[in-house]
C-alpha cells in the first residue's frame, strides 16, 4: 500500500527536479502566488495559524465584553453597545438580544474559527506531512480551497449583526428559536457561514485521511506514526462523518426559515427535538474534534521533554480511536432535560461514562511517560503538564454531568459552562499554546523568549482558573447559562470571574509581546532545539524547513 | 531548574487548595458564611410579609376573597433565606426539598464529589511527584521503559470499577425520577411563552395563572406593581406565584407556545424543557412548605433571563383554600372550602404531617393580615385569574 501510494509524491518531486535543478528545493513563488494561490502545506498551515490568531483575538474580545457586562448584577453596557452597533438608542429587548448575539458569536468563533483552524488547519497542515515523511498534502489545491472557504465563512458571521439584528440563537441554534423565533437575514448568514466552514473542514478531512493513508514514507507503518498524526487521523474521520449531519440539520433550518418547510415545526408535523438530535450527533464528536489533536500535541511534547518514548503507544493510539468511536453514540447527554425516556437516559448515562476509560488511559500514560524520564521544563512542557491537570479537572466534572439524574440540576447552568471551558479553554487552548511554543522555533526558525513564555503560562494559568473555577460554584447555586443579568446572589463569583478574565488578558498580552519580539529578534533556532527527546521527522529538517521537504523520501526503520 | 520546580510546586499547591476547598466546603454548604443580601431580604420580608402594599399611591381595588391570600392571590409566606433561592458566596448545591432531590444531593455531595476530588488529587500528586523526582537534575539518564501490561490493564480496569460504582446510584436515581405520578396527584401544566409562564391546574376547575417577572421600582410605570423584598429577590420574583400542596405528589406537564423554554427549580432538583408540540411530564413531591425560585433554563430569546419561576408550597388545607379563592374546585369535591383533601396517592403520614403543619400555618400568617391587603397594583392581581396573555408586550 505504502509503495504505490508514494507515486504521487514521487512524481511531484521528480517534476520539480526536472524544472528547477536539484538544489532548488527552497525556491518560493512571488508574494501573491505564494500566499493567495498556495499549494504548499506549510504556507497554508501558516495562513491557518494567522487566521486562528485573528479569530481568537476577536472571540476573546467578545468574551471580554461578556465578562464586563457580567461583572455586576444589572445591565450596564449592553444598551450602549447596541446603540453603537445599530445607531441611536435601542430598546431593552434589542440590548438584551445583543447579549445573545455576543454569546453566539463567541461560541461559533472559538469553535469553528479559532480552535479547529489552529489545531487541524494550522498544526495539522504544518506537521502531518512532515511527520509521516511526505513532501506535501495529497491534494494541495484542495488544501488551499479549504483555507479560503474559511474567509467568506468568517466574513458572513462577522457581517451578520450588520444585516439585521444579529444571530442570537446560541451556537447550537436550536429550533424553533432559530426558525420562526428570529426572522431577518442575520441567522441565515450565520447558517451559511457554518455551511462554508463545514465544507472547508470536510475537504480538509478528506485531504488528511488520504495523505495519512497514502503518503507515508517507506517504513512509516500506521503503528509507527507519531501520536499527533494518529490524533489528526481520528479527528479527520470524526469531521468527515459528523459534519454532513450538521450540514443537513442547518440546511433544514434554512428551508424552515425561508421556504416553508416544517422539519422542526410541530404545527406542520415537525419536531424541534429532531434538530437537537441532529445537531448533537455532530456536536458531540465536534468536542472531540477540538480536543483530540491537543492530545496528540501533548503526547509529542511530553515524550520530547521526558527524553523517553511515549508510554503505551498502542494504548494511546487506540484510546483515541475508542474516544472517536464512542463519541458518536453519546450525543443525547446534551439533551437530558428535553424529556427523554428513562431507558434513553440510562443508555446515554452509561455510554457517556464509558468515555472516561480511554481518557483515563491517556492521562495515566502521559504521567507514565514522564515517570522515569529526565524532565526539563521548557515552556511547551509547562503548558503540557498544565494541560494534563486542567483537562483532568474538566474531565471529572464531565463524569458528574454524565449522570442523567444529576444533570437535571446542572443542565444549562454555569456548572456546564465551567466544565466545557475547563476541557476547551484550559484543555484545547493549553494544548494550542503548548504546540505553538513547541513548534514555533521549527516554523519560524527563531527561538521564542523563554522567560516571557513561562510568564505567559503562569499569568494565563492563574487567570483562567480564577475565571472558570468559580463558575462551578455559580452552577451549583443554580445560575443558568446565557444570562446577561442575574440575581444579586450570584454577584461575588461573577465578580471574581471577571477579575480572572483581566488576569488572563494580561497573560495574552505577554504572549503577543513574546510573539512579536521573537519574530523580530529571536535567536536562531537550530534544527533541533529540544535535544535527543525530539525524535519525530520535523526535527531532522532545518528550521524553518525547506520550501519543499523530503525530495528524497526518508526511510523509517 | 529549581526555580521552575518551585513554580510548579506552587501551582500544585494552588490546585490542591482550590480542590480541597471544593471538596470539604461544599458538603457543609448550609452553615457556610451567609451573604449579606439574602438575610437582609428575609428580615424585611419577615416583618412586612407578602401582603405589604407595594405603593401607597396605587389605586385600591378589590381585596382577595380570602384573608389568607396575598395580593398576588397566593397565601402569605415569608421567604426562608436559606432554602429555595441562591445565596451569594456559596459554593455548593441548594438545599433540596424533594425526596429525589435529597437523593441526588447525597449522590453528588457524598459520592461524585469525593470521587472526582480524589481523582484530581491523585493526578496532581502523581504529577508533582514525577516533576520532582524525574527532573533532569535528579534523574539525568532516562529509562527506556515504554510498556507495562499489568499497569496498563490496571489503569483501564480501575476506572471501569469506579464508573460502575457511580452508575449504580445513578441508575437508581433515574428510576426514582421517572416513577410516574399516582392517580391522585395534583397536575400542574406549565406553558412557556416569550417571556413569561402560564400555568394551568386542569384537575382543579381549570385555574389559569400567568406569571410575569416583577420589575424594580425604577422600571415600572406609575401605578404598576413593583417588586418588594417580600415578593422575592430581583429577577426571581413574579407577580403571580403558583401554589402547590406539600406532601402531595405533583404531576408536572410542560409545553410551550413558541420557542423552547425550560422549567427549572433547583431546590426540587427539577429541570424539564417546555417544547412546542410536545407534552413533557415528570413528578415530584415537595416535602417542606416554603417559597422556591427558579429561572428559565433554555435560551429563548431576548428576555430569557427575565422569566423566573416561583413556587409557593403550602399545606394541603391552604392549597384547597387557594384553589377555592381562585374559583376552582378540588377534584371530587363540590365544596371548595373543604379543609382536608384526601389524596389517594399520598402516603398517610405525609398527609397527616402536612395537615399538622397546616393547622399552624393557617394561624401563623394571619396576624399579617392586619395589614390591609388592598393594593394589588398588578392588573392580574386586581382582576383575578385566570388572566389574559400577561404583560408580555411591555
Amino acid at each position: 500500500m505504502t509503495d504505490t501510494a508514494l507515486h504521487p509524491g514521487s512524481a511531484f518531486v521528480g517534476h520539480e527536479d526536472h524544472h528547477h535543478a536539484h538544489h532548488d528545493a527552497d525556491h518560493k513563488p512571488g508574494f501573491f502566488a505564494r500566499w493567495f494561490l498556495s499549494t504548499n502545506h506549510k504556507d497554508i498551515g501558516t495562513l491557518y495559524l494567522i487566521f486562528a490568531i485573528v479569530a481568537g483575538i476577536i472571540g476573546g474580545a467578545i468574551s471580554g465584553l461578556m465578562r464586563a457586562e457580567l461583572r455586576e448584577p444589572g445591565i450596564q453596557y449592553l444598551g450602549i453597545w447596541a446603540g453603537m452597533l445599530h445607531g441611536g438608542a435601542q430598546s431593552l429587548d434589542q440590548s438584551l438580544h445583543l447579549w445573545n448575539v455576543l454569546i453566539t458569536a463567541h461560541g461559533l468563533i472559538m469553535v469553528f474559527f479559532m480552535v479547529m483552524p489552529a489545531m487541524i488547519g494550522g498544526f495539522g497542515n504544518w506537521f502531518v506531512p512532515i511527520m509521516i515523511g511526505a513532501p506535501d498534502m495529497a491534494f494541495p489545491r484542495m488544501n488551499n480551497v479549504s483555507f479560503w472557504l474559511l474567509i467568506p465563512a468568517f466574513t458572513l458571521l462577522l457581517a451578520s449583526p450588520f444585516f439585521g439584528s444579529g444571530a442570537g440563537v446560541g451556537w447550537t441554534a436550536y429550533a424553533p428559536l432559530s426558525t420562526f423565533g428570529e426572522p431577518g437575514p442575520s441567522v441565515d448568514m450565520a447558517i451559511l457561514s457554518l455551511h462554508l466552514a463545514g465544507a472547508s473542514s470536510i475537504l480538509g478531512a478528506i485531504n488528511f485521511i488520504t495523505t495519512i493513508f497514502n503518503m507515508r514514507a517507506p517504513g512509516m507503518t500506521l503503528h509507527k506514526m507519531p501520536l499527533f498524526v494518529w490524533s489528526v487521523l481520528v479527528t479527520a474521520f470524526l469531521l468527515l462523518l459528523s459534519l454532513p449531519v450538521l450540514a443537513a440539520a442547518i440546511t433544514m433550518l434554512l428551508t424552515d426559515r425561508n421556504f416553508g418547510t416544517t422539519f422542526f415545526d410541530p404545527a406542520g408535523g415537525g419536531d424541534p427535538i429532531l434538530y437537537q438530535h441532529l445537531f448533537w450527533f455532530f456536536g458531540h464528536p465536534e468536542v472531540y474534534i477540538m480536543i483530540l489533536p491537543g492530545f496528540g500535541i501533548v503526547s509529542q511534547i511530553i515524550a520530547t521533554f521526558s527524553r523517553k518514548p511515549v508510554f503505551g503507544y498502542l494504548g494511546m493510539a487506540y484510546a483515541m480511536v475508542a474516544i472517536g468511536v464512542v463519541g458518536f453514540v453519546v450525543w443525547a447527554h446534551h439533551m437530558f432535560a428535553t424529556g427523554l425516556s428513562v431507558n434513553t437516559k440510562m443508555y446515554f448515562t452509561a455510554a457517556t461514562m464509558i468515555i472516561a476509560v480511554p481518557t483515563g488511559i491517556k492521562i495515566f500514560s502521559w504521567i507514565a511517560t514522564m515517570w522515569g524520564g529526565s524532565l526539563t521544563f521548557k515552556t511547551p512542557m509547562v503548558w503540557a503538564i498544565g494541560f494534563i491537570f486542567m483537562f483532568t479537572v474538566g474531565g471529572v466534572t464531565g463524569v458528574v454531568l454524565a449522570n442523567g439524574g444529576i444533570d437535571d440540576y446542572m443542565h444549562d447552568t454555569y456548572y456546564v459552562v465551567a466544565h466545557f471551558h475547563y476541557v476547551l479553554s484550559l484543555g484545547a487552548v493549553f494544548a494550542l499554546f503548548a504546540g505553538f511554543y513547541y513548534w514555533f522555533p521549527k516554523m519560524s526558525g527563531k527561538m521564542y523568549n523563554e522567560i516571557l513564555g513561562q510568564l505567559h503560562f503562569w499569568v494565563f494559568f492563574i487567570g483562567v482558573n480564577l475565571l472558570f473555577f468559580p463558575m462551578h460554584f455559580l452552577g451549583l447555586q443554580g445560575m443558568p447559562r446565557r444570562y446577561p443579568d442575574y440575581p444579586d446572589a450570584f454577584a461575588l463569583w461573577n465578580k471574581v470571574a471577571t477579575h480572572g478574565y483581566e488576569i488572563m488578558a494580561a497573560g495574552m498580552a505577554i504572549f503577543f509581546i513574546n510573539l512579536i519580539w521573537s519574530l523580530i529578534a529571536g535567536k536562531p533556532a537550530g534544527d533541533n532545539p529540544w535535544g535527543e527527546g525530539a525524535t519525530t521527522l520535523e526535527w531532522t529538517l532545518s528550521s524553518p524547513p525547506p520550501y519543499h521537504q523530503f525530495e528524497t523520501l526518508p526511510r523509517i526503520d | 531548574m529549581p526555580k521552575r520546580m518551585k513554580a510548579i510546586v506552587i501551582a500544585a499547591g494552588l490546585g490542591c487548595a482550590a480542590l480541597s476547598g471544593a471538596a470539604f466546603a461544599t458538603p457543609a454548604a448550609p452553615p457556610a458564611p451567609k451573604a449579606a443580601p439574602a438575610p437582609q431580604a428575609a428580615a424585611e420580608g419577615a416583618g412586612v410579609s407578602n401582603t405589604a402594599p407595594t405603593s401607597a399611591a396605587a389605586p385600591a381595588t378589590a381585596a382577595p376573597t380570602s384573608p389568607l391570600l396575598a395580593q398576588d392571590g397566593a397565601p402569605a409566606t415569608t421567604i426562608d433565606p436559606n432554602v429555595g433561592l441562591p445565596i451569594d458566596g456559596r459554593i455548593g448545591l441548594q438545599p433540596q426539598v424533594t425526596k429525589n432531590g435529597v437523593f441526588a444531593h447525597w449522590m453528588h455531595n457524598d459520592v461524585l464529589l469525593p470521587v472526582i476530588t480524589a481523582i484530581c488529587v491523585l493526578v496532581l500528586l502523581l504529577l508533582v511527584w514525577v516533576v520532582f523526582r524525574y527532573r533532569r537534575a535528579a534523574n539525568p539518564v532516562p529509562s527506556k521503559t515504554s510498556h507495562n501490561t499489568l499497569v496498563e490493564v490496571l489503569w483501564t480496569l480501575g476506572p471501569v470499577v469506579v464508573l460502575v460504582l457511580i452508575a449504580i446510584p445513578s441508575i437508581g436515581l433515574l428510576q426514582a425520577q421517572f416513577k410516574p405520578a399516582p392517580a391522585g396527584a395534583v397536575t400542574l401544566k406549565a406553558i412557556g411563552n416569550q417571556w413569561y409562564w402560564t400555568y394551568q391546574y386542569p384537575d382543579h376547575g381549570g385555574i389559569e395563572i400567568t406569571a410575569n417577572m416583577l420589575k424594580e421600582k425604577d422600571q415600572v410605570a406609575p401605578g404598576e406593581r413593583a417588586r418588594t423584598d417580600a415578593d422575592g429577590p430581583r429577577l426571581l420574583a413574579v407577580d403571580n406565584r403558583i401554589v402547590l400542596p406539600v406532601g402531595v405528589p405533583i404531576r408536572l406537564i410542560t409545553t410551550s407556545n413558541d420557542v423552547i423554554h425550560s422549567w427549572a427549580i433547583p431546590a426540587f432538583w427539577m429541570k424539564l424543557d417546555a417544547v412546542p408540540g410536545r407534552l413533557n411530564e415528570t413528578s415530584f413531591t415537595i416535602d417542606k412548605p416554603g417559597l422556591y425560585f427558579g429561572q428559565c433554563s433554555e435560551l429563548c430569546g431576548a428576555r430569557h433571563a427575565f422569566m423566573p419561576i416561583a413556587v409557593q408550597a403550602v399545606p394541603p388545607a391552604q392549597f384547597a383554600a387557594w384553589v377555592a379563592a381562585k374559583g376552582g374546585q378540588m377534584p371530587g369535591t363540590k365544596a371548595p372550602s373543604a379543609a382536608v383533601i384526601p389524596q389517594p396517592g399520598a402516603e398517610g403520614s405525609a398527609v397527616e404531617a402536612a395537615q399538622a403543619n397546616a393547622a399552624e400555618a393557617v394561624t401563623g400568617p394571619a396576624d399579617n393580615m392586619a395589614v390591609p391587603a388592598q393594593s394589588p397594583t398588578s392588573a392580574q392581581g386586581a382582576t383575578g385569574n385566570p388572566a389574559g396573555p400577561g404583560n408580555a408586550g411591555q
